[in-house]
């Protein structure tokens, strides 16, 4: 098993993918010449060339739009959209097309479309470019959202969702291109359902996702080491549908739940992770769970402000620590 | 355009009126909900163009004003009024309702109710015919208000860029809801507005059936030859308000008269009857068939249908038992 970085997984997943079927495509913003923002389709444009790997203009909606138009008739197009805040301006044409045109028409069209964008807060980048709208993504019925946290993850969800027949939206993080992480060196589809448990604990659950599941290895390390407490670490990778049993199960196993967000509390993963703990085995719980998440703001610049608006170990560390009166 | 055509196309288009006059009537029964957007006044427009493609080939898509254009690609006109029904037996499973028809084993891809949503969609479809290599093109109606979307915009810059297979057919009947065309378009003449994406265009008497369907056997030839997109407007009328819940009080009695004397399907039945290939009493029988056939045929089938079971109200939000989702492994 091979260690590559997390663009170098994507990148894999689009030329395998793309080698082995003739109708995935490739489109976005600097795509293909150029060779990505993040080189997540690096050298793609000179192996599969200008009809399959798609410079757009800046048209986010737009070209949104010609993707899911061209899955309508079988075409698997991989769509990049450089920055979660430009994913804006397609919600349009991805919640209003792609996700309800299966329902709409009764099963007879359907939108088999990857979109993966980068979402997060990276160094100084400033309120537009900061982005976590992972939670809205996720509240829409008939849209898939995956989001990995190391490049087996990407590689893996990125080979499934090309072949799955439903929109699926991949929400990957500015800061994490360049983690290096093991990768099977034969093909691996990863599941775009379920969790999984990253870290083996006893006493407290840790939930995070995307880059929040390494906040939480740390603070369990930090937690073991200097406070007696063994963490379980939870990844949920899927964040729609949310793995119920999965948590339901973890949460039967440690009787207590902290759940580690990077965006702003309201409306978020961690408020419904703790509804469906709430409606899934609420009388387990020794502790009630506890969100940590970002400030309420707007990214700021400086960067003194943006530490402090963004959640870490130390914050989840404390959390832990808060619950167990420690 | 040979006599049996036109004789044909007169009986489709008084079968589209008659069809959405009954809906109408449904509507007002309460036996339709939600929004009912009717397409009378601007029949030889879907008619016109799709008569000079492929219907049932070519891929179609439009905006929520869509029964129509479905049924001219080859829905099942007993499907269609099933589905403003709210039937199982709908062409959309009574999923879709009025502004959401599909016939997809007709190419007929749905009418969608964002405005201007349809246009990178049409692009989309074009985009994927010519990586397949196909001989078919997309064609996408929309209104002139569509037109203000920044979808337009977007969507014919990467159409012209790329040279996709698309046509995309203006039905400009002047006003959007109910603000009228001057009040929020700086341009009136929508085909002026492509040619800053280099698109050929022309604009065409959209009441005309014969002249509409030479500006669109011209568009889709150029479409089909592979020289790219192409935009048609035809000047047409809504004679019924935007929607069932519009009071249509903001144009004036003139002006819906100026328009009904253009009438599509009285100015193509006067020309047959003038020619001596119909005459008035073939008209009045053929309307009477078609009445008879709505009644007993298509109201009956709507009427008798089943609702969809409750128990599959969370079916086709997503794909059923995709492997994918399991690793591939199930």
């Amino acid at each position: 098993m091979a260690e590559i970085m997390y663009w170098e997984a994507i990148r894999r997943a689009h030329d395998e993918e793309m080698e082995r079927d003739p109708l995935v495509i490739c489109m976005g913003e600097d795509i293909g010449v150029a060779g990505g923002t993040y080189k997540a389709t690096k050298g793609l444009y000179e192996k599969y060339g200008a009809e399959r790997v798609i410079d757009t203009p800046i048209s986010e909606n737009g070209y949104t739009g010609v993707g899911i138009g061209a899955s309508f008739l079988g075409v698997r197009p991989i769509i990049e959209i450089m920055s979660v805040n430009f994913a804006w301006l397609a919600m349009d044409q991805l919640f209003n097309s792609a996700a309800k045109v299966r329902y709409m028409s009764g099963g007879q069209v359907t939108a088999p479309l990857v979109v993966r964008s980068a979402g997060g807060t990276a160094h100084q980048l400033g309120a537009q470019h900061s982005a976590r709208m992972e939670k809205v993504f996720m509240g829409i019925a008939g849209l898939r959202v995956v989001t990995p946290s190391n490049p087996r993850q990407a590689y893996g969800l990125l080979k499934s969702a090309v072949r799955c027949n439903d929109p699926v939206y991949i929400n990957e993080h500015e800061l994490m291109y360049n983690m290096k992480g093991e990768v099977p060196d034969g093909e691996y589809f990863h599941p775009l359902e379920g969790s999984e448990v990253t870290r083996e604990g006893s006493d407290v659950t840790l939930f995070g996702y995307n880059i929040s599941v390494h906040w939480c290895l740390q603070a369990a390390e930090t937690l073991a080491k200097e406070h007696g407490i063994n963490a379980e670490v939870v990844d949920l990778y899927a964040l729609a549908p949310l793995d119920r049993a999965g948590i339901a199960a973890t949460v039967r196993k440690t009787h207590r739940a902290v759940i580690v967000e990077e965006a702003e509390p309201a409306v978020g993963v961690g408020a419904e992770v703790m509804a469906i703990i709430n409606e899934a085995c609420f009388f387990e719980l020794d502790a009630a769970p506890v969100r940590v998440s970002a400030a309420n703001v707007p990214v700021p610049y400086n960067h003194k402000l943006e530490k402090a608006a963004i959640p870490n170990a130390a914050d989840v560390v404390a959390a832990v620590r808060r619950m167990f009166g420690k | 355009m040979n006599v049996a055509d036109k004789k044909r196309l007169l009986r489709e288009m008084l079968f589209a009126r008659r069809f959405e006059e009954r809906c109408y009537e449904a509507y007002v029964e309460r036996k339709i909900g939600g929004f009912l957007h009717l397409y009378p006044g601007q029949e030889a427009c879907c008619h016109g163009v799709l008569e000079a493609a492929r219907p049932g080939q070519d891929y179609v898509i439009t905006g929520y004003r869509d029964h129509v254009h479905a049924i001219k690609c080859g829905a099942d006109p007993k499907e269609v009024m099933a589905e403003l029904y709210a039937k199982e037996t709908g062409s959309s499973k009574g999923r879709g309702g009025s502004m959401h028809i599909f016939a997809a084993d007709h190419h007929f891809m749905g009418g969608y109710a964002l405005v201007g949503g349809p246009f990178p969609l049409a692009a989309g479809m074009a985009k994927a015919i010519k990586m397949k290599g196909g001989e078919e093109i997309a064609i996408c109606f929309l209104g002139d208000a569509a037109n203000n979307q920044g979808t337009f915009h977007e969507s014919l810059n990467m159409a012209k860029l790329w040279d996709l297979p698309v046509l995309y057919v203006c039905e400009n009947n002047l006003y959007g809801i109910g603000t009228r065309i001057d009040r929020s378009t700086a341009v009136i003449d929508q085909y002026k507005r492509v040619s800053g994406y280099n698109i050929p265009s022309a604009q065409e008497d959209g009441q005309d059936i014969e002249k509409v369907f030479k500006a669109a056997k011209k568009a889709v030839d150029h479409v089909r030859s592979g020289k790219g997109p192409y935009f048609l407007e035809l000047m047409t009328y809504r004679y019924r308000g935007h929607s069932m819940s519009d009071s249509n009080a903001y144009r004036s009695k003139k002006e819906e008269r100026m328009w009904s004397e253009r009438d599509p399907i009285i100015l193509l039945r006067d020309r047959l009857i003038k020619a001596g290939e119909i005459t008035k009493d073939d008209y009045k029988a053929m309307d009477t068939e078609i009445l008879d056939t709505i009644e007993n045929d298509v109201i009956a089938f709507a009427e008798s249908s089943p609702e969809p079971r409750v128990e599959e109200l969370e079916k086709y939000v997503l794909a059923e038992n995709d492997p994918w989702v399991y690793g591939g492994g199930r």
